[in-house]
């Protein structure tokens, strides 16, 4: 037995046997909880399984001959697109997480000890990698079967799905502000879908910005999204890759900026 | 620490919401080693004053110390030496009792083999390990709050906050629960207990303070509250209808005061003491009378509010304050 069980009851816990980084350590240990959490009911998989597929054959079968003349070549166009966008309509799964916890009083318990305040916050959005992963692997595997190659090899593949979860990662935070600040988890659904809509269809993820009228087409041109796909783009099919890079690594240090503070703050004040 | 001071001061704690006044200038203490029963119905304030002692809530005024640490300067301290179980069962239901255990154990600091030792530990301490490597939300509603106060011990905690822990449990659920407490109490763990039950206080604390409207309105130990209530109530029904009259005369006789019959022909009437129930029977006997009930029993929560605050509770209106 270690000395922690062999003091007597009423003795402080021997918090001096903190491993160096306790704040990480706590992160992951709460990962690690929505992880299992995830393989006693694997149904918390389901959307991000099923999305990319669904998306995927509706795009392609459903408009890519009108789209693309060729749904082979539109298939091509497609799939960063669908990368990109079925990791925006993840993201907002940990604002409703949050909400229940919330609402269940696991919060409570969190809050009564003495770890980091951020812990639950970081080891949820953590946790989310897990659902990220699925998505894209069921993506890339379903596309694969329709014919979608990637011409630039694994590396690159590897980077373009590390950007991809790395922005996601990012914009979680604004889902975990979202989710902290709303009252019920049907809200938190509802908001986040006004703002990933607009966001992820006023992209190029499904069309190039030059068939866009003008207004639209400036907006999507700067729209964060757009910058994300391009990136994916390039890495996976080849093109420009630096500029969108730095575009996408800009956004995402902005929303952290922006949103890690305002999700802590929302947090304690949230009772 | 020396085992003399107090684990925990608390002056003047205010907290509003909006308008409701959650708390109104609270002073409670609870020396070392004993059992703290804070009595009131809901929306009193106790579950906002758990929250504010167990660093969940800022008060808006006051000053509280747990442990020997002001919680509102130093509320990490105050975490590593406090357990809380909340109203509801904060467990997490996706995850096994095991896994709930060693989480904590973990995010504590224990290594992982430690972490899981102290899990298995407790879990045999409270009866559940056969249910260790089951989901939380298959259990029954005494298990899963066992599984709570099993959680809030992992820290081996000095203070124990329990916030009506017996609430929404059977019977024999809550003398389980009442049974761990008392254990916990031997090992020399200080408690704080909120309940709605006089039953509960009377079995558990020391000491107890009636909550109402946010303030104290009462302090004392269960003796001293019955009799500052006087309201220990003394109900006599005859098996024959035709003896009511003078079980009437005598619970008069020997009580001093006029007692109320109810449409059930019961006889009943507030008493000081329980030993009014010997003479009672003992006059009903020699003259022959069979009775088919006889008790003593404390007064409900509703009595002694009527009695110390001249108001009956209002937990039919009013909900908690709190989220």
């Amino acid at each position: 037995m270690t000395a922690a069980t062999a003091t007597p009851t009423m003795s402080v816990p021997e918090i001096s046997t903190t491993p160096k980084l306790p704040a990480l350590q706590q992160s992951l240990t709460l990962a690690w909880r929505n992880v299992v959490k995830i393989r006693h009911q694997p149904e918390a998989l389901m959307d991000v399984s099923l999305q990319p597929i669904i998306f995927t054959v509706l795009f392609v079968f459903v408009f890519g001959g009108a789209i693309a003349g060729d749904w082979h070549d539109y298939l091509t166009y497609l799939v960063p697109g669908i990368l990109v966008q079925t990791l925006m309509f993840a993201t907002g799964g940990i604002g409703v997480a949050l909400n229940n916890d919330i609402a269940k009083g696991v919060f409570d318990r969190f809050r009564s000890l003495p770890i980091a305040r951020s812990a639950p916050l970081v080891g949820a959005v953590l946790a989310d990698v897990v659902r990220f992963l699925t998505a894209i692997g069921v993506l890339l595997a379903f596309t694969a079967l329709l014919g979608f190659r990637t011409t630039q090899g694994l590396p690159a593949a590897a980077l373009a799905v590390l950007v991809a979860i790395g922005f996601a990662m990012c914009l979680s935070w604004v889902f975990v502000w979202i989710g902290l600040t709303v009252r019920s988890a049907g809200a938190v659904q509802g908001v986040g879908f006004l703002a990933t809509f607009p966001l992820t269809f006023g992209s190029t993820a499904l069309v190039s910005a030059d068939t866009l009228p003008g207004w639209l087409a400036a907006f999507t041109r700067n729209n964060p999204v757009t910058h994300v796909i391009d990136t994916v783009r390039g890495l996976l099919l080849g093109g420009p890759v630096a500029e969108p890079l730095a575009w996408t690594a800009g956004w995402s240090a902005l929303l952290l900026v922006v949103f890690v503070p305002l999700a802590m703050r929302a947090y304690r004040r949230r009772v | 620490m020396t085992s003399d001071s107090p684990v925990i001061e608390a002056h003047g704690l205010s907290l509003s919401y909006g308008s409701t006044r959650a708390l109104d200038g609270v002073d409670l203490t609870v020396p070392a080693g004993t059992v703290l029963g804070v009595l009131g119905p809901n929306g009193a304030g106790k579950t906002t004053a758990v929250r504010v002692l167990s660093t969940l809530l800022r008060p808006d005024a006051g000053t509280a110390r747990v442990a020997g640490f002001d919680v509102l300067a130093d509320p990490q301290q105050v975490r590593r030496r406090i357990g809380l179980t909340g109203q509801y069962a904060s467990v997490d239901e996706d995850l096994t009792g095991s896994q709930n255990l060693t989480m904590i154990g973990r995010l504590l600091g224990l290594p992982r083999p430690a972490a899981r030792a102290r899990a298995a530990e407790l879990l045999a301490g409270f009866s559940l390990t056969d249910a260790a490597e089951r989901s939380a939300k298959t259990y029954s509603g005494g298990m899963r709050r066992r599984l709570d106060l099993a959680a809030s011990l992992v820290g081996r905690p000095k203070v124990l906050f329990l916030d009506e822990p017996t609430t929404g449990l059977d019977p024999r659920s809550r003398t389980e629960v009442w049974d761990v407490v008392r254990r916990l109490v031997a090992d020399g763990t200080s408690v704080l207990l909120t309940t709605q039950y006089l039953e509960e206080a009377d079995e558990l604390a020391d000491d107890i303070v009636v909550f109402d409207t946010g303030r104290v309105v009462a302090h004392g130990t269960s003796d001293e509250l019955k009799h500052r209530t006087g309201a220990q109530t003394l109900t006599v029904r005859p098996r024959d209808r035709a003896d009511t009259a003078t079980v009437l005369q005598v619970i008069e006789q020997v009580t001093g005061a006029v007692p109320t019959l109810d449409g059930h022909g019961t006889a009943s009437v507030a008493v000081r003491s329980e030993t009014v129930l010997g003479t009672v029977l003992d006059l009903l006997s020699t003259q022959g009378i069979a009775l088919s009930e006889l008790a003593v029993r404390l007064p409900s929560l509703d009595e002694v509010f009527l009695a110390l605050t001249g108001h009956a509770t209002q937990s039919e209106n009013e909900k908690e304050a709190v989220a």
